[in-house]
């Protein structure tokens, strides 16, 4: 255990700079999904196609590969990209793509009779996304979204691999120089484990934040607290 | 010219070789995956006490651990007590139980889906354990897990990457190897993206068939 304790501040600069991959990584995987999402729920070919092109391409070759590519073999066509840079990139292109196909599904499976109504009520199609569906197709993402953010953190272990100086990084630095492996391996495996249940936990509270009857249930708590009121 | 096309083409068999190994990695590790995931959700089910919370704890901490360090404990850790497997060996074994914890979560809910009926008339018929298990629950369960399951194929497909990390020589290992030793990391990186596309898409299509053909049929 005493490696650990002496190399708690380079376990703590690693967690640091695991946590900023994840929410940087986890930023631009967000962007990415409701762009490549929405692009391909467009009926517009020239959307809808380069969309699912991307989709397709970044789900069926492996986030290593991506990374490695973005890393060693973008600097052949002259962009050098900074390690974090790359990392990041590939993260959120890579689990964007999936994310995209959660959009997809929660907005395709939306109820047809919203998109009527809006079409009754003269919505424009951009405000109607923006007002009616999109936001009654969030809490269908959560779930799968809460998924995909744990890959997300889970994946950024593979940042170390590209020199990213990471949590795994920091990890495989002092088992190097100290030996003592055991120690260091699971406390970082524990690290991990508490992260990504920390990421549930907050799935969780978003998912009640963003509940569509949660405004009817608060208001059915307060009526049936006033009727109580009433009776006594 | 950026990319080298005589270069391309010269190492394009040793890509073929390391796609061989990531494809047998993957078919080893879902058969390894599938077996424990059942015995898994199994054991969960039976609410053996100590063991089976044992086991939901277990599953739960490997889904929520990477798997580049799960491979480096196996890889680094386990020596340190005299077990040693090579790389390839070790490679499987940690991405079997990696996914074997989520395919326990997806035999639960197959296990989960089966009629509460059928357990009754099981019972009813004085059927002993084993073989309401073995002859009414599972066939019915993995019914509806098969598709899933072959999501899961495909996914590992493109995590057995990660072995490249554990010296296991396998495409990703092959093709940094070849961009290393020739400083042109252009080409087999390229091709290695596409040859992991060239299997993975076809087999998402295929998923996708096996999908339609196993739903649920209430």
């Amino acid at each position: 255990m005493s490696a650990v304790i002496d190399y708690a501040p380079l376990l703590w600069q690693g967690l640091l700079t695991t946590i900023l991959v994840t929410v940087l990584s986890g930023a631009l995987c967000v962007v990415v999904a409701f762009a490549a999402g929405l692009a391909r729920l467009s009926r517009h070919r020239f959307l809808s196609w380069p969309a699912g092109i991307f989709i397709e391409v970044f789900r069926g070759t492996s986030l290593l590969v991506q990374m490695f590519w973005l890393f060693f073999a973008l600097p052949f066509f002259g962009i050098q990209l900074h390690p974090v840079t790359a990392a990041v990139l590939a993260l959120g292109l890579n689990e964007g793509a999936y994310a995209a196909e959660v959009v997809r599904g929660a907005i395709a499976s939306r109820a047809k009779g919203q998109t009527e109504a809006c079409i009754a009520l003269g919505m424009e199609p951009a405000l109607r996304l923006r007002r009616i569906i999109i936001p009654q197709s969030i809490p269908a993402m959560l779930p799968p979204f809460g998924n995909v953010m744990v890959d997300l953190l889970k994946n950024t272990s593979l940042v170390s691999l590209v020199t990213v100086a990471d949590l795994t990084f920091s990890a495989q630095m002092i088992r190097s120089t100290t030996g003592q492996t055991t120690a260091i391996f699971l406390t970082i495996l524990v690290v991990y484990f508490v992260l990504s249940y920390l990421l549930t936990l907050l799935t969780g509270w978003l998912e009640r934040r963003f509940a569509l009857d949660r405004k009817a249930l608060a208001a059915q708590r307060k009526e049936s607290r006033l009727m109580k009121v009433g009776a006594a | 010219m950026i990319w080298d096309n005589n270069f391309a083409i010269s190492v394009f068999p040793l890509l073929l070789e390391g796609l061989g190994v990531t494809v047998q990695i993957t078919l080893l590790g879902t058969v390894l995956a599938a077996v424990l995931g059942l015995v898994f959700a199994v054991l969960r089910r039976l609410a053996i006490p100590v063991l089976s919370p044992v086991v939901s704890f277990l599953v739960v901490f490997v889904r929520g651990t990477p798997l580049l360090v799960q491979a480096y404990c196996a890889f680094f850790v386990l020596p340190a007590y005299g077990v040693s497997f090579d790389a390839l060996t070790t490679g499987v074994v940690v991405i079997g139980i990696n996914y074997s914890a989520y395919m326990a979560e997806v035999y639960r809910s197959g296990i989960q889906g089966v009629p509460k009926g059928q357990w009754e008339a099981a019972t009813a018929l004085s059927l002993p354990g084993a073989r309401t298990w073995g002859r009414i629950i599972l066939p019915q369960a993995i019914r509806t897990v098969v598709p899933m399951l072959g999501n899961y194929l495909i996914q590992m497909l493109k995590d057995s990457a990660v072995l490249s990390a554990i010296t296991v020589v396998e495409l990703m290992a092959t093709a940094q190897a070849i961009g290393s030793s020739n400083f042109r990391y252009l080409e087999p990186l390229t091709m290695a993206a596409l040859l992991f596309l060239a299997v993975s898409y076809p087999a998402s299509r295929l998923v996708n068939r096996l999908e339609r053909r196993y739903a649920p049929q209430h």
